[in-house]
């Protein structure tokens, strides 16, 4: 026996390492027909690791203080060797965090990834998007900025528009009356501690659930009814080590040409990665004239803007925006289609998918402007970007609300017996 | 409720404000980020012009040689006699005295280019013109109602607003009728003079606002060079693997 083995085999007789290599990679069996929209899953945890390294770093040099945060992030910008470049990362990181998490939430859309056995993948991975997104959230108000600090004052005071308690509330988690120090103290808590434990856990819950029942493929068929008699490895299935460790490389190395075109060319991406106004120090008596979110939670911002204000409250549109986020816990439960994937769908699933994917997109731009930007309608007081907000609010819960009826009525194709490349 | 209510309509009615101050629309400021002497031109500009009110303190003096001067160069052009070298560039006004002065505290311009752009500063310099009706005797194109009175003056004369005719008979005015200065006082520099003046005092703000940035354009560089032969690499043994599957 050679020292190697000598050593894995100490190592076994003790902690199951190769066991959990063999269960996890090397024994791990993915359909062999993966396409374009299967690189996402390893380039969101890729994106966790590059914030969480960055992270690590900006925090050496940060300090969770109203009257020093603003400095100390020009401090890292300045005078930190390479702080620069660490800031952008995590910045750029932010924003490509969501970029693909979309991309990969789309591609569970398209091939019905959260259908049965997948539901708990599915409902793990809505879990993530919802800490991921009180991640940027809390993280947003650290660089202590205009829109840092009246972007969450906007999102804190959403809570006081909960009924009866509502106030309260909103002071409990602020910590006082206004966003203030106590408010940056604790947000930083959340946001390198708290929130990520939280992500790590679920990350690991989301890879065991999907190594339980295997991966979902274009073709939305399950390899796992096709097996060799001889050694029960499906007949669609490659190991996923080496055969997608090799690819993923590929898209990784594609990926993060991306990310450093970003970093070193454009790192504020036009104010939509980083803002203008976040470059002014926060000033808790000005409002900025133009209050946005940052580009991926804008859709919600829309559909909050859109809802009238119900008896002076604005809590109906509060609750429409929680309701756009988690709507699509129920999604396993909503589809009766007998096929998952959009090849084998009928043409209503996907005129309702293209409408949903469309509202998504409008909702987020109409999110980034002022709702008075395309005026009103002739003689009227009514905002056309508002109306428009409506009518795309509408077609977004449509996809959900329908979707039981139009996935049960649809002239689908049938699901072919093997994996079709 | 309250609250929430006022955020909410100011997020809603604010822009309309901002609107409807104008089609504003700024020059776009000729400069180049690689030309080293406008860069000291400028940084001697911001010196004697903007630092006596206006701070920039993440801005370290020394960061200077990063545009060719040498710490010599610096502490004698550049640095006030009681500051060493590593200083950054504050100033000696106290917040009490220009509040009293100006009504506000000159905002400290570190980062200023970043959050305004390089088109609006350029604009913002030259859009200076008389009006009687502003406690300092000045008002501005780009920041109507501006604070600071117009510290260039002498550099570039007294600009008037000349109201359009169509404004003046209350008629309705397209955007491309927006109104227009008129020097009616000489300065020491001529207009394009001025504007250079300018264009080199904002290049330096654009440098100051993030002094990594040329830098990290050149590292940009080399990393995608690098990624681009990783990809062939990656592709090749990608493809290498993939030979068995059928």
């Amino acid at each position: 026996m050679s020292k190697i083995a000598a050593l894995t085999q100490w190592i076994d007789d003790r902690f199951p390492l190769t066991s959990n290599w063999k269960a996890h990679l090397s024994e791990y069996y993915a359909p062999k027909n993966f396409n374009f929209w299967y690189y996402f899953g390893s380039l969101a945890m890729l994106v966790l690791v590059i914030q969480i390294v960055s992270g690590i770093f900006l925090t050496m040099h940060y300090k969770p203080d109203a009257a020093r945060a603003f400095g100390s992030v020009e401090y890292i910008m300045r005078d930190v060797p390479w702080g620069w470049l660490v800031r952008y990362i995590h910045s750029t990181g932010a924003s490509m965090f969501f970029i693909v998490v979309y991309l990969h939430m789309m591609r569970a859309l398209l091939y019905g990834s959260f259908r049965k056995p997948r539901e708990l993948i599915w409902i793990f991975g809505m879990l993530i998007y919802l800490c991921l997104m009180a991640e940027a959230f809390f993280g947003y108000l650290l660089p202590w900025g205009q829109m840092s600090y009246w972007g969450a004052q906007v999102i804190v005071n959403l809570f006081s528009a909960v009924p009866f308690v509502g106030e309260d509330l909103s002071v409990w988690i602020r910590g006082d009356y206004v966003v203030s120090d106590a408010t940056l103290n604790r947000f930083f808590a959340f946001h390198v501690i708290a929130v990520p434990l939280v992500l790590l856990g679920l990350v690991a819950a989301h890879i065991i659930a999907l190594h339980e029942v295997g991966s979902n493929n274009p073709d939305g068929i399950e390899i796992k009814k096709k097996k060799d008699p001889k050694t029960g490895i499906p007949l669609d299935g490659i190991a996923f080590h080496p055969y997608y460790t090799v690819k993923d490389i590929v898209g990784v190395v594609v990926f993060l040409m991306v990310f450093t075109i970003i970093v070193f060319f454009m790192p504020e991406v036009g104010g939509y990665f980083l803002e203008e106004n976040n470059f002014i120090q926060a000033y808790p008596l000005k409002t900025p004239p133009h209050i946005a979110p940052v580009w991926y939670f804008t859709p919600y911002y829309a559909m909050l803007r859109a809802v009238p204000a119900l008896f002076g409250s604005q809590f109906a549109g509060v609750v429409v925006m929680g309701a756009g986020v988690l709507v699509f816990f129920l999604l396993p439960w909503l589809d009766f289609g007998k096929v998952k994937s959009i090849r084998y769908r009928g043409p209503k699933y996907k005129v309702a998918l293209a409408l949903f994917v469309v509202s998504f997109v409008i909702l987020a731009w109409l999110g980034m402007q002022p709702t008075d930007f395309l005026g009103k309608f002739p003689g009227s007081t009514v905002e056309m970007a508002t109306v428009l907000a409506r009518v795309f609010t509408i077609v977004y819960f449509a996809f959900f609300v329908l979707m039981p009826w139009y996935t049960s009525h649809d002239k689908e194709k049938p699901e072919p017996e093997r994996v079709t490349g | 409720m309250r609250i929430v209510q006022r955020l909410v309509a100011l997020a809603l009615l604010a822009p309309a404000v901002v609107l409807a101050a104008g089609h504003f629309v700024p020059d776009p400021a000729p400069i180049d980020n690689h030309d080293v002497a406008s860069l000291q031109r400028g940084a001697r500009n911001f010196v004697s012009y903007c630092l006596s009110c206006h701070s920039a303190q993440y801005m370290r003096y020394n960061r200077l040689m990063d545009l060719g001067l040498t710490e010599q160069q610096i502490k004698d052009n550049f640095l006030p006699a009681d500051a060493k070298v590593g200083d950054p560039m504050t100033v000696a006004m106290r917040p009490k005295d220009a509040m009293q002065w100006f009504g506000a505290q000159p905002p400290d311009l570190s980062v200023i280019a970043r959050s305004r752009g390089a088109d609006w500063l350029y604009t913002y310099l030259r859009t200076y013109y008389r009006d009687d009706s502003r406690p300092t005797g000045w008002n501005n194109l780009a920041f109507p109602s501006v604070g600071m009175p117009h510290v260039l003056w002498q550099l570039q004369g007294e600009q008037e607003l000349e109201v359009p005719k169509e404004a003046a008979e209350g008629e309705h005015h397209g955007a491309h009728a927006g109104p227009k200065l008129v020097l009616v006082q000489p300065g020491t520099l001529t207009p394009k003079q001025y504007d250079a003046f300018v264009a080199d005092l904002v290049n330096y703000l654009v440098f100051m606002g993030e002094p990594a940035r040329t830098h990290r354009v050149q590292i940009g560089i080399l990393t995608l060079i690098f990624l681009g032969v990783l990809l062939v690499v990656a592709y090749l043994l990608k493809k290498e693997y993939w030979k068995d599957v059928h």
